[in-house]
Formats: structure tokens, C-alpha cells, sequence
């Protein structure tokens, strides 16, 4: 089986989001930067895939060179070979991103049995590139997933609906966007970030494309603030606690 | 015409609502919801096979109306099946919309980025236009006008039903389900441990609550993902949620700012949690929440 | 509820509740300042500073006695509070040369009295760490005593006993602002409230010299990045109870450690570039994903360090399903020297006491609060005053660079006389141009560049052939030239000119400045007007506090001169002292004055032809100092000598040095005149004639006594540490300072010839350490080369039972023992001891 996943590099946020002085994006400057959520279990799920059924796997990215880093970690948790999509770092489109990806996939030497997406990146939250790309190569597509299983050259996925499962099912190829809960990714180990280290990138230069959804300015919404009443230090604060509870009606009189 | 998609999900309803702005709307129903006094007019689709959910033939549904504007609710089904009509036609698609207004031939819109922690001013034109909108955005709110509902099939092919819910798996009886519990107890990092949350799981049983975790503790292992309150995982709306050692991390928040009520229980009187709470109890939590769980049991809990 | 509120004044107010501020607290209550408030911007009880994350293991054994002396007691006070766990530790050699460092932390280890230490083969190291690969390694350095402790929670007892003796801690409170009056500090402004008070202590690890700064006063310390990262689970660490079972690897050829920490191994590097940041660079709690000192990892700067541990640890950090499941780049603190920063600042009654490592906090509370309370602490901090540096040693220019050239050093192998190479040739006396031309060697001291020998005198080697002592094996000859022992030779056969500009001078003025001097020094001051008194100043116990000479110019105007490594601590000092109502002046006039001294037996010749004044041994007795011409130059001559030859200090004005050079080199050529260096001025000179060293022979832990440099009596005037004194005087020493020969060089294993450098071990003939009275342990102070008495020459405090002359011992150098003979009971020279050279 030959197995795609895509990532995105996303900041790593603490308790509050600063913007640049034009505000047009977020100020990375202290920050580190990740796999979005979603993404790291679809890397996950990925490789756990390839172990259960044999086959290889690819990770890729559209984003800045910095990006490498996130397809070294990829590669370090078992990815097998990356493919980076250079930007100049800037936002592109859920559409324009999709089509770049798409072509990527379509110049593989061997086309992909199975594609696997973040159900929504952490930063834009657009929920979309999955099922464009899979509109392009005319696959059949599914979204939300925290549950794939492969049988037969058919794949089952579940998603969670009204506290129960619907479950699905596709034939491959196939694209499914996975959501954060499908699995527990695995720790990189340190061979894993060596041959990673040693494991060249494919480097493409996309093509962007202009998108009539135009962004203007990102802006913090204002804090809700509450005014918060401390109701004391350490255990002496229970009984105003429970006094709480029950002008709440959570608790019988 | 501006359609808007609705689904048995109640927020769905909220879409409904959000939509008025653009003009007059009519209704795409799926299911039995009732969108009485919401629109004029509503079409309610009747297929053979639309028996179950199948996404591309939904948006087939959508397509065959050749909306101008289309708008649906920001769930799991709403984004799904948009994003299918927005790639059938090459359209650009506008996730998780707050606010709209409708500028000449153009859409400004302000939508949520980080689950609502940062959001985007931006510029929709083209034709059709394609909007989710975030739950809870504003309140779903009838007009009081009168409804007309119809049945529409939509011509459907085989293609159409390649994706389609094959089955389905019932809830399993008594799972407290934190995105409709009442009370959430939920702990971070500071918890400690995976055995830390005993003293957790004691609270939220005498409250009749159901015990969440931050994403840092899901990852650590120290709780089951589905119980992740987060931007990752589950957005909860309880009457009460308690935060113990938690610190207050954005995608955390993105989480529990349902929530009607908070009350942290942090060592840091300056965690950032503290200023989005209504009580605080400054401590360790391992002589707080046992020393909580003694009170309610001593008053007949 | 409502939280206590800040209170308006308080005694001391500590700002920091990491490990250090913590610890000062506890000790400054424990020593009576019970009025204490503590102040921490995070929440307690970790804050999110370095302590939070930074490596918790204590490896006692170190190169500075200073520095092993604060770590056990460190180690013993985190026992004490039950908090530590012995795991033992070893120090791995993956190069010959790193099995010679080795040789030399044994060394250490007996002169500062760390018990049980041994050197392990590669199979004995397995023994102990039973999953190293061997064959990368060619032995080890065990120390038994290696310990791991808990630090949050040693901080969180420490500060509870502050608090059960009146502290109030207040967390989640940031300083804003430092309020100072005349120069002492009055007011911490906070976001809560303010609080007057008469000594801040600021232990805030990253943030002190932001603290500092709102204060005017400066703690020049780099926040640099120190990468961790931890792998696991492992099989064989998780079937361990506890923390640690296996002893600590420090494997210090790839400047890395590696430990167990639970079902984890935790590999920490020092390794990558070092990556320093801005005080501006700092995250706030908020902005930070982690903590402000736990930064985003950089797995490019980690990259060769896992490979490097993975030659170490093949097996173990490979095994089935260990990942890498923390890592980070945490934040520690570094200054230019490597050594922490304590002490009053330049405001007064703002204590430093930051950048400071968990090994050795605790003994460094101690002893500060010693300091702060008593006025003196028990063990000499010299090395760590942050009074220490020179403003140009502020910039922070110099705090980076000097910074980032050492944080590699932290497991390097650094030699005695390394130097550093970055942000040099920042002092240079008037004298620099013509050094050049002469092919000097400098060094630097203080930002000064000093020649150490000339290479322009090479052709005395052959003039002197073996009397230059060569030396055969690389570590001693490294940053070492047989040309220093020819100049020597020259100098004391015909003359020498040495460049000594690096001295700090201060020019004492006013009524009450004799009686102020009297005070100060333990020699008698009211001298004659152009008397040059050589003398001790002693602290409130009777230990060396500096060692200089002050010249008596006139009625009211005194010029002391010490050297330029303690220029900054003594004129703090001296500062300190001045009586409050003005009646007494302190200039630093340092810049204005360059110096050359000039000695051997043709240097009245020399002086001679470039003076009109009388310099003849009556005209111009020993110990005068009197202003005469030099060629055109007026210059302040000062007739004594450290190197133990007939000759004078010439300090000439800064601006006229060339030509007071030019004068005397001219003067000097029918006479042989050779430029000489500080190897001979700082070494090879003043260790024949057992001049002391302040820094290596003097120190607050040993009294004059002890160090033969009473004088026949006390005098009568009242001056600091009288009474001690006076008490020693009347004891028996526990030691006595004496001067031993290296009777046979030959190393027993190699059969080369060795010379020792310094600090190394003496041992009874059976090998055993020698300790006296006080618990001290005999060690070297000195050691050089003596070219004119043809030995290698050593100084060490022996207690009465082995200071006989006569008396045979050993000193073990670099693995192997070598017979030595005490030459000198007390501080006779050993060369000329009748001094007839000197006052010829």
C-alpha cells in the first residue's frame, strides 16, 4: 500500500496570541512550531497502517523551508520519504493549497492507495483541503475519521455522531481527513531522527493561485473577562465551594 | 437564491437564523427537523437512498438549486458537504463565519481561526458564495413568518452514494457525554498523574458531572482522548465547569468557553484561566478537590 | 477571602523563589533577619524559572577549591533536608588526553577532600553503568558521592522555615520598579504594592540583571540556552524503583551528560553553538507553551549529540518503543567567567545572588547570608564577587562573547593558563606598540594585554641552554616558553624591564586619610612622606582580604597600588570603608597611570643614565618612593621589588609611557636590558623569593599567621581584624606556609620529566592526604618553575607535624607521585634569602 499524509507547520501557542504590527499574521517570534493536531495522528495513522498491511509511506507539506522541520518529524516517527512544497511562508488558499497538493500527488511515480489529511489545520480551520484534493484525483473521500480499518482493498471509517458511530465505507484509493483521538501518536525514537536526519527531501516549487475568499486583517478578539471572585486558599475554601455548588442547583439542599 | 443547509443538528437552526441577513432565505432540510417560522419557504429532501448520510449527494442536493449564496451550520456535516460543493464548482469556501454583511457584490465576513482565538476579517466575492457558520455564533431565533415545506428529490447517480453511512452504533447506555454534560470536572497537567484523577472522578460523581482533560494530559496518556475538552477535542457548554491545574492554554479554551460558569483551582493565582473564571480557589488541588468531595459527602452528597 | 496584602517596609525583601532565592531566604532567617519578604513573579512552588528543569545532579569534585567547597556543602544540606539520593557518578575519557584530565580531577578530588574517588578502566565502568559500550571509552573518574536531589521541594522546605520565623512569601507578584537614595537601595515597587527596605537580595536566575538594571546597578549574566531531552520508556530503567539507580554519565569529551530519571534517559548537551539570548527574548508565562525557561526545542543544534550518545548507549536508547518524549531548550544563566555572581552590587544593600547552578546553591546561601549578616563568609567568595569586574567587563559586549566562548567549556578540559580568545585587546598600556615590535606574548588580565615573554629573546635559550628548565610533556608547556626562564635568568644576571600597567591605582586624599589608612591596613601607616609600606588588609576574622602597597605622597594624599585581578574588590572595599562624613576622598586613578618596572643588579646603571636624580642606594633607600626624571619624564619611582632584585616601579603618566619606555630601553641596551614578562614577574621571580599571591596564597581562610607575614609587633592603632589577629598570634598555627622543591621530576610511569602547575595534592610519603586542625587539606598554591636555584618550586600550608624544613613528601601529579622536600619553613626566600640583591 502506498500511503500519503499531509501536514501543516503550525506555531505552538501558549495562553495568548500576538500579532505582527500590520496585523496580517500572528508574531512567531518566541514561539516553536508543530504538526497540527489532527495531522500528527494522521502521521500516526499513517505509519500504522504500512506496519498492519506492508507498504511505504510519504509525508508532505505546503509551507516555508522551515517547514522541514515538521517532515523530519514525520520522518523521525517512521515516515518513510517527504515531499516539500516551498512557499515563501506566507497563507495560501484552502483552494490553492489543495491544487498545489494535488498536482504534487498526481507527479508521484506511483500513485497513492490511500491519502490522509488533518480533519481542519489548528490556525486557519478551513476543512476543506482534504476533500478538494480528493475532488481533483476523483477519489472517493470522508471526513472527521477516528476510526479506519482496511479490508480488501475496502476501508471502513467511523466518526463520532450523536454520542454513537456512523460508520462508512469506501473503496480504495481512497482520502480520509482524521481527527485528533483516532490514536495516540508514537515519540520519535532516536534512530527514527537520524535516519531522518540523513533522508533528503523532495523539494517543488508550487503554483499559487488567487482565491476570490481574500483575508483583510487577523484581529484578537477582545478577553472575556470575568470578574473572579477567589473564594479562599488551599482546603479551607471548600465549604464556600459547595455553597457555590448548590446556588448553582447542582447540589440538593 | 441564498439556501441554507439544516440538519436534525439544533444548531443547524442557528445557521438558519445567521443566514436572514443576506435576505430572504430558504431552507434545504435534511431529516425531520422543523424549521417552523424560520423561512418562507423549505425544501425537504426525499430520496430512496438518502436513507443515511452520503455527502456528495447532499451536495448534489445543494448544486442542482444553483444557490447564490449558501450557507450551512459549522458541523461536522455542514463543513463536509460545503466543502464538497465548494470543490465540485471551484469555489472558494468560508469556514466558521461569525458575522457577515453583505457589501454590494461582495460578502465581509469576520470567521474563527484557532477555534475562535483569533479571528479573520475577510472579503468573499464570486458566485455562489459558501459559508459555514461557528455554533454559536448568535442564537437560533424564528421570525415567526409563516413556512411552506415541500419535498425535493434531487436527481442522484450511483456516484453520488461511493461515500455513504453504512451503519450505525448507538451510544453505549450511561456514558456521560461531556459535550451535553451538565457539570465537567476537568484537570491539566497539574493533576499530576493518571491515578491523580481518582479525586477528580470522585467530584464530578457526587455532582453528576462528567471529568474532561486538557490536551496535555490526553497526550500524556494520563485520560482517553474523548475526553479531551480542547480545540482538538470536544467543545463543552456545562452549566459548571470546574478547571483544576489547569493553566489555560488557548486550544483549551477554545474548549470550555461554553461553559456557563467556571471555577479554577490552580497553585497560580495568575494562570491564565484565572481571568476567564467566575471562582477561584488558589492551591494545590490534591488538598482542595478531596477536601471538597468531604464537604459534599458531609452534607449528604 | 482577600490574599494578604504586600506590607509597607520590611528588613530584606529576596526577589526570586527558585533554588537560590529560597535558599537565601532560609539562610538569612536562620542567621536572625527574620524580617524577610519574599517575592516571586510565578506561582509557587515551581515559578517556571531554571530550577524548574535544569539538571539536578551534584558532582562535588571541581577544579576550584572555592567551588567544591560551596557543592558539598550544597550536597550536605540537601541531605539534611532528605532530599537528595546518592547515585554515584562517573566522568568518561574517550581521548588520551581526556584520561589525563581525568588524572587531574583525581588530583582535585584528594586536595579538596573528596573521599573515594577512583580512576576505572573501561571494564570497571561497566561494572558500574552496565549498558555503556566500552569500547568507546579508555576509562573513568568515579565519584562515589554524586548525588541527585530535589530542588522544588528543598526550596519549598527551605522557604517554610523562613515563613515559620516571620518570612511572608508573596507568588504571582512582578517587580517593577528598585528605588535607590545616595546610593543605597530604600523601595521595591511591585505590581502589587511597595515595600521599603534596607537590603534587596535579587535572586531571580535569568531576570536578575533586569532587576539590577531598575536599580542602576549591573549583574552581568547571559541567559544561554542548554538543551535536554528524554528517551524512554526503557525496560531496564523502569524495573528500577526510584528516581536513579545508575550511577551518572558524564561524558565529557562530547560535553554531554546522560542519566535515568525514572523509566527515562535524560541526555543533556552542552555541546551546540551556544545559543545566547536577549533579556527581551524571554517569554512571558503566557506567551510560553511550556515555561519562560523551557523554550522550544531545536532539534538541528541536538542532532550530532544523539549520535555521539548513541556510541555511548548503543543498546539502551535504541530498545523497542523508546521515544524521545521531552525536549527542550532550557534556559540557564552564564557569566563571563563562568563563576556566579554574589555580593553587594554598586548600589548598596542590593545583594546579586544569581547565576547560580542547584549543585551549589544551598552552600552558596549560606555563605552569602554569612556575608550579608556577619560581614564575613566563612569560605572565601572572592572568585564569585560580582564586584569583581571592570566596567569594560559590563558591556555587554563582553558578557556574550566571553559567555559564549565558555559555555563549551563546561565539561572542557581547561587549562590552568587558558586564554580567552574573543573580545580581546581592549586595555592596552602606552607601552603595547613597542611590545609588538619586540614580538611579545600576551596574555590577558583584567582586559589588559600583558606581555608574558618575548619571542624577540629566543636567542637566550642558547645563552642559557638547560638552566631554562625545559619541559618535555604538552600539558605543562602548554601555554608556557622556556623563554620566560631565560628572561628570568637575564634579569638576575643584568636587568629587566617589565610592563606592570595592569595594577589598579586609587590616590586616598583628605584630613582624616592616615586615619582612615590606619584602619584599613594591619601595617603601621603614619609613615614618613615618601615611605612605600607593603601590607595585608585583613577582614573582621583575621583572613587575607587583599595585598597591596600604598605609598605615602604627602601629609594627607596616599596612592595604594594592588593588582589588576583585584582592582575592582579591593576598591569596593576600600569604598566601603570611607568614613561617612566626606573627610576622606577615594580616586581610582588607574588610567592615568601606566607602569615599568625596572630590576637586576644594572638597574641603578640604567636608572642612573636617564635621571639626574639621586638613585644611589643611600640617596634612594629600599622602600622610598620619590618623583625624578626619566629621560623627559616625570615619573613617581617607587623603590621595591616583587621579583626580588635591586630596582624600582617607574609610574610615569598614561599619556607619556612610550617615551618613559624609550628613555629606559635606551638607557638599558650598554646593559644588556632584556624585556621581560609576567611569567617572571607573577611566577618565576616571586616563588624563589616565596613572595606571596593574593588568590593563590592568601585568602579569607587563612591568617597571617599562618602565613608568616606577622610583623615583630602589633601596632597600636586599631585597624579590621585586630582582635583576630591578635588571637592568632597567640595560637598555635594550624598550618604553616612553606616552600617545597620538586627533588626528582621523572614521572615513574612515563620516565618523562613533569611540572607541576598548581593545586595539586600533597601526601605523606604512604600517600595519604594531609589534613590539618581545621579540616583544610595541604594543596598547592603556587607552583613554578626557580631557574636560579634549578628547581621546580611549590607552595603549600602543611600543619606544624610535616612544616620541617627537611621534611620529605609527595605531590601527585597527573596519576603519578613525585618527591618533594620542604625547603622553607615560613616565607624566608629561597633565593637570596638575606635579601642582599634587594636592598643593594
Amino acid at each position: 500500500m502506498k500511503v500519503g499524509v499531509c501536514v501543516k507547520r503550525v506555531p505552538e501557542t501558549g495562553a495568548r496570541i500576538t500579532l505582527t504590527s500590520d496585523d496580517q499574521a500572528i508574531d512567531t517570534s518566541l514561539l516553536g512550531f508543530t504538526i497540527s493536531p489532527h495531522e500528527e495522528c494522521a502521521v500516526e495513522e499513517a505509519l500504522r497502517i504500512a506496519e498492519r498491511h506492508g507498504g511505504s509511506t510519504t509525508v508532505l507539506t505546503l509551507g516555508p523551508a522551515a517547514a522541514s522541520e515538521q517532515l523530519k518529524n514525520a520522518m523521525a516517527m517512521g515516515i518513510a520519504s517527504a515531499v516539500l512544497l516551498e512557499t515563501d511562508g506566507g497563507d495560501w488558499s484552502a483552494e490553492a493549497t489543495a491544487a498545489a497538493l494535488a498536482e504534487a500527488m498526481r507527479a508521484q511515480p506511483e500513485p497513492f492507495d490511500l491519502l490522509l489529511f488533518g480533519n481542519e489545520a489548528a490556525d486557519s480551520g478551513d476543512y476543506q483541503v482534504g476533500v478538494r484534493v480528493a475532488h481533483t484525483l476523483g477519489l472517493p473521500c470522508v471526513t472527521g475519521i477516528k476510526g479506519i480499518e482496511i479490508d480488501d482493498g475496502r476501508l471502513t471509517a467511523r466518526r463520532e455522531a450523536g454520542g454513537g458511530w456512523e460508520i462508512f465505507e469506501l473503496p480504495l484509493p481512497a482520502v480520509v481527513t482524521v481527527k485528533e483521538g483516532i490514536n495516540l501518536p508514537r515519540y520519535a525514537s532516536i534512530q527514527g531522527r537520524l535516519r531522518a536526519k540523513k533522508t533528503p527531501i523532495e523539494r517543488i516549487q508550487p503554483q499559487p493561485r488567487a482565491s476570490a475568499l481574500e483575508t483583510i486583517r487577523l484581529v484578537v478578539p477582545p478577553e472575556h473577562e470575568t470578574h473572579v471572585e477567589v473564594l479562599g486558599a488551599g482546603a479551607d475554601a471548600a465549604q464556600r465551594v459547595v455553597a457555590v455548588f448548590r446556588e448553582l442547583g447542582l447540589v440538593g439542599l | 437564491m441564498i439556501l441554507c443547509l439544516v440538519d436534525n443538528d439544533p444548531v443547524s437552526l442557528e445557521a438558519l437564523t445567521f443566514a436572514r441577513r443576506f435576505g430572504e432565505v430558504e431552507a434545504l432540510v435534511f431529516g425531520d427537523i422543523d424549521v417552523g417560522g424560520y423561512v418562507a419557504r423549505a425544501r425537504r429532501v426525499v430520496h430512496a437512498r438518502l436513507d443515511e448520510y452520503a455527502p456528495t449527494a447532499w451536495a448534489q442536493a445543494v448544486l442542482e438549486l444553483e444557490p447564490e449564496i449558501v450557507v450551512a451550520p459549522g458541523t461536522d456535516r455542514g463543513h463536509e458537504v460545503l466543502a464538497h460543493v465548494a470543490a465540485r464548482i471551484g469555489a472558494p469556501l468560508a469556514a466558521n463565519v461569525i458575522d457577515a454583511s453583505v457589501d454590494s457584490e461582495a460578502l465581509q465576513l469576520t470567521r474563527q481561526r484557532w477555534g475562535g482565538s483569533l479571528l479573520e476579517e475577510a472579503r468573499l466575492t464570486g458566485t455562489p458564495k459558501l459559508l459555514t457558520v461557528a455554533p454559536h455564533a448568535i442564537d437560533a431565533e424564528p421570525s415567526g413568518i409563516t413556512t411552506t415545506v415541500e419535498d425535493f428529490t434531487p436527481t442522484l447517480g450511483d456516484e453520488h452514494f461511493r461515500v455513504r453511512v453504512m451503519r450505525r452504533e448507538e451510544p453505549a447506555a450511561g456514558t456521560a457525554r461531556l459535550d451535553s454534560a451538565r457539570v465537567v470536572v476537568g484537570g491539566g497537567r497539574g493533576v499530576g498523574s493518571k491515578e491523580g484523577f481518582a479525586v477528580l472522578e470522585e467530584l464530578a460523581k457526587l455532582l453528576g458531572g462528567a471529568v474532561g482533560g486538557s490536551r496535555v494530559v490526553t497526550n500524556l496518556g494520563w485520560r482517553p482522548h474523548s475526553d479531551q475538552v480542547g480545540q482538538t477535542g470536544a467543545r463543552i457548554a456545562p452549566d459548571l465547569y470546574i478547571a483544576c491545574g489547569v493553566s489555560g492554554a488557548i486550544q483549551h479554551i477554545v474548549g470550555c468557553k461554553g461553559a456557563k460558569r467556571i471555577l479554577v483551582i490552580n497553585k497560580d493565582q495568575n494562570a491564565p484561566i484565572v481571568a476567564r473564571a467566575d471562582w477561584a480557589v488558589i492551591g494545590d488541588l490534591h488538598e482542595i478537590v478531596p477536601a471538597i468531595v468531604a464537604e459534599l459527602r458531609k452534607n449528604g452528597a | 477571602m482577600s490574599t494578604p496584602s504586600l506590607p509597607s517596609a520590611a528588613q530584606v525583601v529576596v526577589v526570586g523563589a527558585g533554588i537560590a532565592g529560597n535558599s537565601i531566604a532560609y539562610h538569612l532567617s536562620r542567621l536572625g533577619w527574620t524580617d524577610l519578604v519574599l517575592l516571586e513573579q510565578g506561582p509557587l512552588p515551581n515559578p517556571g524559572g531554571s530550577t524548574g528543569h535544569a539538571s539536578n545532579f551534584i558532582f562535588p569534585v571541581d577544579h576550584s577549591k572555592e567551588m567544591t567547597t560551596l557543592t558539598k556543602d550544597s550536597a550536605r544540606q540537601y541531605e539534611e533536608l532528605g532530599l537528595a539520593t546518592i547515585s554515584g557518578g562517573v566522568e568518561v575519557a574517550r581521548t588520551k588526553e581526556r584520561m589525563e584530565e581525568l588524572n587531574r580531577r583525581m588530583s582535585s578530588a584528594l586536595s579538596w577532600g573528596e573521599e573515594g574517588c577512583e580512576l576505572l578502566t573501561p571494564e570497571q565502568v561497566l561494572e558500574k553503568v552496565p549498558f555503556v559500550d566500552t569500547d568507546v571509552i579508555l576509562g573513568g573518574f568515579y565519584t562515589p558521592g554524586v548525588s541527585v536531589v530535589d530542588p522544588l521541594r528543598a526550596g519549598t522546605l527551605m522557604r517554610e522555615y523562613a515563613q515559620e520565623r516571620g518570612a511572608s512569601v508573596f507568588a504571582s507578584t512582578e517587580v517593577t520598579g528598585v528605588d535607590v537614595e545616595n546610593n543605597h537601595v530604600r523601595r521595591v515597587h511591585t505590581d502589587r504594592g511597595s515595600i521599603d527596605a534596607e537590603a534587596v537580595f535579587v535572586a531571580c536566575g535569568i531576570w536578575s540583571p533586569r532587576i539590577a538594571r531598575m536599580a542602576g546597578a549591573t549583574i552581568p549574566l547571559s541567559p544561554a540556552v542548554h538543551q535536554m531531552i528524554s528517551v524512554g520508556p526503557i525496560p531496564l530503567f523502569e524495573a528500577t524503583p526510584g528516581e536513579i539507580s545508575f550511577p551518572i554519565v558524564r561524558d565529557v569529551d562530547t560535553n554531554m551528560y546522560e542519566r535515568q530519571n525514572g523509566s527515562d534517559m535524560e541526555v543533556g548537551s552542552y555541546a551546540h553553538r551556544p545559543i545566547l539570548l536577549d533579556a527581551d527574548d524571554i517569554p512571558s508565562s503566557e506567551e510560553a507553551a511550556l515555561s519562560p525557561t523551557e523554550l522550544p526545542f531545536t532539534s538541528e543544534d541536538f542532532d550530532p549529540q544523539l549520535e555521539q550518545a548513541l556510541e555511548l548507549f548503543p543498546e539502551i536508547l535504541t530498545v523497542e518503543g523508546a521515544g524521545i518524549r521531552h525536549a527542550i531548550n532550557g534556559l540557564l544563566s552564564l557569566t563571563p567567567d563562568g563563576m556566579p555572581l554574589l555580593g553587594e552590587t554598586e548600589v548598596k544593600g542590593l545583594w546579586s545572588v544569581a547565576a547560580i547552578w542547584i549543585k551549589e546553591a544551598p552552600g552558596i546561601a549560606k555563605a552569602v547570608a554569612e556575608w550579608a549578616i556577619e560581614g564575613a563568609p566563612e569560605t572565601d567568595l572572592h572568585s564569585a564577587d560580582v564586584a569583581r569586574f571592570y566596567p569594560h567587563q559590563r558591556t555587554k559586549r563582553h558578557v556574550d562573547a566571553r559567555s559564549s566562548e565558555g559555555y563549551n567549556r563546561t565539561y572542557g578540559i581547561v587549562h590552568p593558563m587558558e586564554q580567552w580568545l574573543s573580545n580581546r585587546e581592549v586595555r592596552l598600556s602606552p607601552f603595547y606598540a613597542r611590545e609588538r615590535e619586540l614580538d611579545a606574548v600576551f596574555y590577558e588580565t583584567a582586559g589588559w594585554e600583558r606581555p608574558w615573554w618575548y619571542e624577540s629573546n629566543a636567542p637566550l635559550l642558547e645563552e642559557y641552554g638547560e638552566r631554562v628548565m625545559p619541559r618535555e610533556a604538552e600539558w605543562e608547556s602548554r601555554w608556557w616558553s622556556p623563554i620566560i626562564n631565560a628572561e628570568h635568568l637575564a634579569m638576575r644576571d643584568r636587568v629587566a624591564m617589565i610592563d606592570i600597567s595592569a595594577f589598579a591605582v586609587f590616590d586616598v586624599v583628605g584630613a582624616a586619610a592616615l586615619e582612615y589608612l590606619q584602619r584599613m591596613a594591619l601595617a603601621e601607616m603614619d609613615v614618613a612622606l615618601g615611605r612605600v609600606v607593603y601590607t595585608s588588609i585583613l577582614d573582621q576574622n583575621g583572613g587575607f582580604k587583599a595585598d597591596l602597597t600604598i605609598m605615602r605622597l604627602d601629609d594627607n594624599v596616599f596612592r595604594i597600588v594592588t593588582g589588576g585581578l583585584d582592582g575592582p574588590r579591593d576598591r569596593k572595599w576600600f569604598e566601603d570603608h570611607l568614613p561617612a562624613d566626606g573627610s576622606v576622598a577615594l580616586d581610582d586613578v588607574t588610567s592615568a597611570w601606566c607602569t615599568l618596572g625596572l630590576w637586576g643588579p644594572r638597574a641603578r646603571d640604567v636608572l642612573e643614565s636617564t635621571t639626574s636624580a639621586d638613585v644611589s642606594h643611600e640617596g634612594f633607600p629600599f622602600a622610598r618612593c620619590r618623583w625624578i626624571d626619566v629621560g623627559p619624564v616625570r615619573v613617581l619611582a617607587s623603590r621595591i621589588s616583587y621579583v626580588g632584585e635591586l630596582g624600582w616601579e617607574l609610574y610615569a603618566p598614561m599619556e607619556q609611557g612610550a617615551a618613559m619606555w624609550d628613555a629606559v630601553w635606551e638607557a638599558g641596551q650598554p646593559f644588556g636590558i632584556v624585556p621581560s614578562g609576567i611569567g617572571v614577574y607573577g611566577t618565576t621571580g616571586r616563588i624563589e623569593k616565596g613572595y606571596r599571591l593574593y588568590g593563590a596564597e592568601l585568602e579569607t581562610e587563612y591568617n597571617v599567621v599562618e602565613a608568616d607575614m606577622q610583623r615583630p609587633k602589633v601596632k597600636d592603632a586599631d585597624f579590621i581584624g585586630k582582635e583576630a589577629h591578635v588571637r592568632h598570634r597567640d595560637e598555635e598555627p594550624a598550618a604553616i606556609l612553606c616552600t617545597l622543591t620538586v627533588d626528582d621530576n621523572t614521572s615513574p610511569s612515563s620516565g618523562k620529566k613533569r611540572y607541576m602547575l598548581g593545586r595539586e595534592p600533597i601526601l605523606t610519603p604512604d600517600g595519604e592526604r594531609i589534613v590539618d586542625r581545621k579540616g583544610r587539606s595541604a594543596y598547592v598554591t603556587s607552583a613554578g618553575s626557580g631557574p636560579s636555584v634549578g628547581k621546580h618550586i611549590l607552595m603549600a600550608y602543611l600543619p606544624p607535624a610535616q612544616a620541617a624544613e627537611g621534611n620529605q613528601l609527595l605531590v601527585q601529579y597527573m596519576g603519578d607521585r613525585y618527591p618533594v622536600t620542604v625547603a622553607v619553613k615560613g616565607s624566608r626566600s629561597l633565593f637570596d634569602p638575606e635579601n642582599t640583591r634587594v636592598r643593594s
